[in-house]
């Protein structure tokens, strides 16, 4: 699968280690050069330095054969406008995008564009879990 | 009204500043403290200081009960979530956002976002008219209507010059209802005859526009 990641902070660069050591044809977007030493020397990826929310370079991410986009920047409104631009642009069939807002991710779920994950609500789903101990050991 | 600004730079002081006499109800919400502190030092309190495109900024701002929101960030993606947030979540019904990067005009027009303001296509177009080097200029371009109102300037040596409008063949879907002359309008008729320095003012089809400019250049003269 061809899978092109815009953020290549701690999740960005953990989730494309993943994927390519799986054999996925991996790109990672980042506005900056250092970010990705995160992605370790063993990476069979291709880098691209820019804006990941710029049509340019999503194009030469190669994001019109892409068959997944996930949008994992460090600001939520940047994740929001690259996965729209991903799917109603280049009508990327699988698009995610990651919002630390639980009342954005809600309004952008509620739209139906994309899928969207919000880690605030997991872990505090998961602190609930453990604190309240519901079968979880 | 009630009008929310979102982004308490130059342009949205400046529009806070021009709105408030107008007897409307203006807040502006700003992240940074001294710009804040700058704006109500001089208008009041009407700053609300936080994230503009945090949610609970924008319950606590009242945005559910705004008529208008203005996103005039210098970001685009943040203009574009103040927009849509206000629309979607709040249920905001107009909505203007500004646009730094001209690119992103059609991105927003796809998100549902029809009032855009692109100061940098503003400039350019402000460029375009002080430069004579470029033959056809736009003045206002109504994309849903189809139409665009253009300028040409008649320069020396061009083969329209002492030519009647008349005889220039101008398609059916083209007016030119204006020619300025030594900084005179002038409206033209069909025996009116083009003279060097003369910019001559258009409306036409988007589609002909082309073919306007290729008549207005001389370039189907023989």
């Amino acid at each position: 699968m061809k899978i092109i990641i815009m953020g290549c902070g701690r999740l960005g660069a953990h989730l494309a280690r993943r994927l390519d050591r799986e054999g996925h044809d991996v790109t990672v977007i980042d506005r900056m050069s250092d970010s990705f030493a995160r992605l370790g020397s063993d990476f069979q990826g291709t880098m691209v330095l820019g804006i990941g929310i710029d049509e340019d370079v999503m194009r030469r991410a190669g994001i019109e054969t892409a068959d997944a986009f996930i949008a994992v920047s460090n600001g939520d409104n940047t994740n929001a406008m690259a996965a729209e631009i991903a799917k109603l642009v280049f009508k990327v069939p699988r698009v995610v995008a990651r919002l630390y807002d639980p009342v954005r991710e809600e309004t952008y779920h509620t739209l139906g564009l994309m899928e969207t994950i919000c880690p605030t609500v997991m872990a505090s789903d998961q602190v609930r879990e453990i604190i309240l101990g519901n079968g979880r050991k | 009204m009630y009008i929310i600004i979102v982004g308490g730079g130059k342009i949205g002081y400046y529009l806070a500043k021009t709105l408030l006499p107008d007897e409307h109800e203006i807040l502006i919400i700003e992240k940074d403290k001294r710009r804040g502190d700058i704006i109500t030092a001089d208008l009041g309190g009407i700053v609300l200081r936080g994230d503009g495109t945090d949610s609970i900024v924008m319950e606590e701002a009242g945005m559910a009960r705004a008529d208008l929101a203005v996103a005039v960030t210098g970001d685009d993606e943040d203009n574009l979530m103040i927009c849509q947030m206000a629309k979607k979540k709040f249920g905001v019904k107009r909505t203007i956002a500004r646009i730094n990067n001209p690119k992103n005009e059609r991105i927003f027009k796809l998100l549902g976002i029809d009032n855009t303001v692109s100061v940098t296509d503003l400039i350019l177009a402000q460029i375009e008219r002080e430069i004579p080097a470029q033959s056809l200029v736009h003045l206002l371009t109504l994309r849903e209507a189809g139409v665009s109102f253009i300028e040409a300037k008649v320069p020396a040596g061009s083969p329209v010059i002492g030519k009647a409008l008349r005889s220039l063949g101008v398609p059916d879907d083209c007016v030119i209802p204006l020619i300025i002359r030594n900084g005179k309008g002038i409206v033209p008729y069909g025996e009116t005859q083009l003279e060097i320095g003369d910019e001559v003012v258009a409306v036409t089809t988007i589609v002909k526009e082309d073919v306007l400019e290729r008549i207005l250049s001389g370039a189907l003269l023989k």
